[in-house]
């Protein structure tokens, strides 16, 4: 079987996606999506990122939601070692190419790392506008005014923007941008990010990309605060950490227990390591 | 000078050689007969100064509201040129708004011009509140402060009489004449220069259409923006407008004064238009 399981012209296209992606960065760049033997919509835009990327030396980490061990990360992670035969980790630190589903991982990413993650819907603006032609006069003329609408018209209700996750970005100054399912929590952590941050949508046949140490705002008006879920005095059961993004975690008695949602970190703190 | 059109023209159809030339009141078509074109309007040139309000008369198929998408830009035109007060390049001179990139016409949409429509429907979306129709005019003018656009959002629909109470429901749960309301604090909320009203009161009750004509009017005195309306009816046009442009075949047939048209017109088309008003 071929190295990395697609052939070297799809690899070619898709590398050359990702390039344009990181020349604009924000800018949804449309590509050919492949038949994987995995179901669109099930991370097959990430692991086609993954998998024109990867060379020999690389050691690769899969997450889902923050766990290594969800059966979603496992079967992509099984799948590419399978066709790969390169190392894995669970260890964030040292992964070269961390693919993940709606979270970035606790540690603080390092240059020369790639951040994969699967996007299911890339269209920022598809809440505003149904219309992908007007949507995309609407990138072109850099007119988010739309977007902006919906947090005022939130804000004159709620106080605060309604949305939880997906929360919309500008990028580089430049294009709004679906940041895909991660938590508000996670936002800050696009700014400057040292990593190169990359996005595939398998069903949605698009790439987009941040590069290292660009600009990420969430759009938010200059009087009010971005504000991120906050777990307060909450510890983690397992590793005692507070301030983290928590797992929330019913038991049959009605009681709640709180888990660290990044096992990686998790393991680590209670190695001690960190 | 806030507008100046030169020599606009809208064909729908070949645009032959002939059209032009062959079409008009005096030939009582807008039909090319050579290649059956529509010639919608004709060579129309048009000046309005500062603060004034200028009429635009004429039956159906005239011409008068194609005309004001042209200028607006809701629908390209074929020739012409059109200047705009604040819209120049880098030399001073006046750039054809009909040249302009997508970026620079939504300037000219926010900043110096605005649209009113007969219909609600067109101005407004019906996804957002009222309150959101109009901030985003707002924030298209470049308003990234939460407070200042909700000050403003209040201000203008305190402006059209609309409670502000109501400022967070959806247009399609208000009346007819609100919604229309709305949409004229939405097209002032940029503070434009020049304002295009297409029918306004047209389908609204007759009292509802006097007290939009009187706060269109009071509006236009306390903000001084220019306007150019169109519409049918005589009514309107006197109550509003100082001067007035009559439009026969995608032509201009007479131009002046309000009063002197409507009490002294010249052209027959004219005469035929004012007497047959009920």
């Amino acid at each position: 079987m071929r190295y990395a399981f697609l052939d070297e012209n799809s690899k070619k296209e898709i590398r050359r996606a990702i390039l344009k992606a990181i020349a604009i960065p924000g800018y949804q760049v449309p590509f050919a999506s492949r038949e994987m033997p995995i179901a669109r919509g099930w991370g097959t835009g990430g692991l086609q990122i993954t998998l024109s990327i990867i060379n020999e030396g690389d050691c690769i980490k899969v997450i889902d939601q923050g766990c290594d061990g969800s059966l979603n990360a496992v079967n992509i992670r099984n799948f590419v070692v399978s066709v790969t035969g390169n190392k894995t980790t669970t260890d964030t630190k040292k992964a070269t190419i961390i693919q993940s589903r709606h979270r970035i991982p606790e540690e603080q990413l390092e240059e020369g790392q790639c951040l994969v993650l699967q996007v299911p819907y890339p269209e920022v603006l598809v809440n505003v506008e149904a219309d992908s032609y007007k949507q995309k006069l609407m990138h072109a003329n850099k007119d988010y005014a739309r977007l902006w609408v919906l947090l005022y018209e939130d804000t004159a209700r709620f106080g605060d923007s309604r949305i939880s996750n997906r929360y919309p970005v500008i990028v580089n100054n430049r294009y709004a941008m679906d940041p895909t399912p991660i938590p508000r929590y996670d936002i800050p952590k696009l700014n400057n990010n040292k990593a190169l941050i990359l996005f595939g949508a398998g069903r949605e046949k698009k790439i987009y990309a941040i590069p290292p140490y660009t600009e990420v705002e969430p759009l938010k008006f200059e009087d009010k605060e971005f504000k991120i879920e906050t777990f307060d005095d909450k510890k983690c059961a397992r590793c005692g950490t507070k301030g983290v993004f928590m797992d929330e975690v019913y038991n049959d008695d009605g009681s709640v227990t709180y888990y660290c949602n990044d096992t990686s970190y998790c393991d680590k703190k209670l190695k001690g390591e960190l | 000078m806030i507008l100046e059109v030169k020599n606009l023209t809208k064909v729908y159809g070949e645009f032959c050689d002939k059209c032009l030339e062959s079409t008009g009141p005096e030939f009582e078509s807008s039909v090319c007969p050579y290649c059956s074109s529509v010639v919608a309007v004709n060579n129309i040139n048009i000046r309005v100064n500062k603060g004034e309000v200028v009429g635009i008369v004429g039956e159906s198929g005239s011409g008068k509201s194609t005309l004001l998408q042209l200028i607006y830009q809701d629908q390209k035109a074929d020739q012409g040129v059109v200047y705009i007060d604040g819209f120049k390049d880098d030399l001073g001179n006046y750039k054809n708004i009909l040249e302009a990139d997508p970026n620079e016409l939504s300037y000219l949409r926010t900043k110096l011009m605005s649209m009113i429509y007969q219909n609600p429907r067109l101005g407004l979306n019906y996804q957002f509140s009222a309150g959101g129709n109009i901030a985003e005019k707002i924030i298209m003018s470049g308003i990234r402060n939460y407070a200042e656009i909700r000050k403003r959002v209040l201000y203008f629909l305190e402006k059209t009489e609309i409670p502000k109470e109501r400022v967070d429901d959806y247009p399609d749960r208000f009346s007819g004449g609100q919604q229309q309301r709305i949409q004229i604090s939405k097209a002032l909320a940029s503070n434009p220069k020049l304002l295009l009203l297409d029918e306004p009161t047209t389908g609204l009750d007759l009292s509802v259409q006097a007290k939009i004509l009187d706060l269109i009017k009071k509006l236009q005195k306390e903000m001084g923006f220019a306007m150019i309306i169109v519409s049918h009816d005589l009514g309107v046009i006197k109550h509003l407008t100082n001067i007035c442009i009559v439009m026969k075949n995608g032509q201009i047939v007479e131009k002046g004064l309000t009063d002197q048209i409507l009490e002294d017109p010249q052209h027959p088309y004219t005469q035929l238009l004012v007497s047959s008003a009920l």
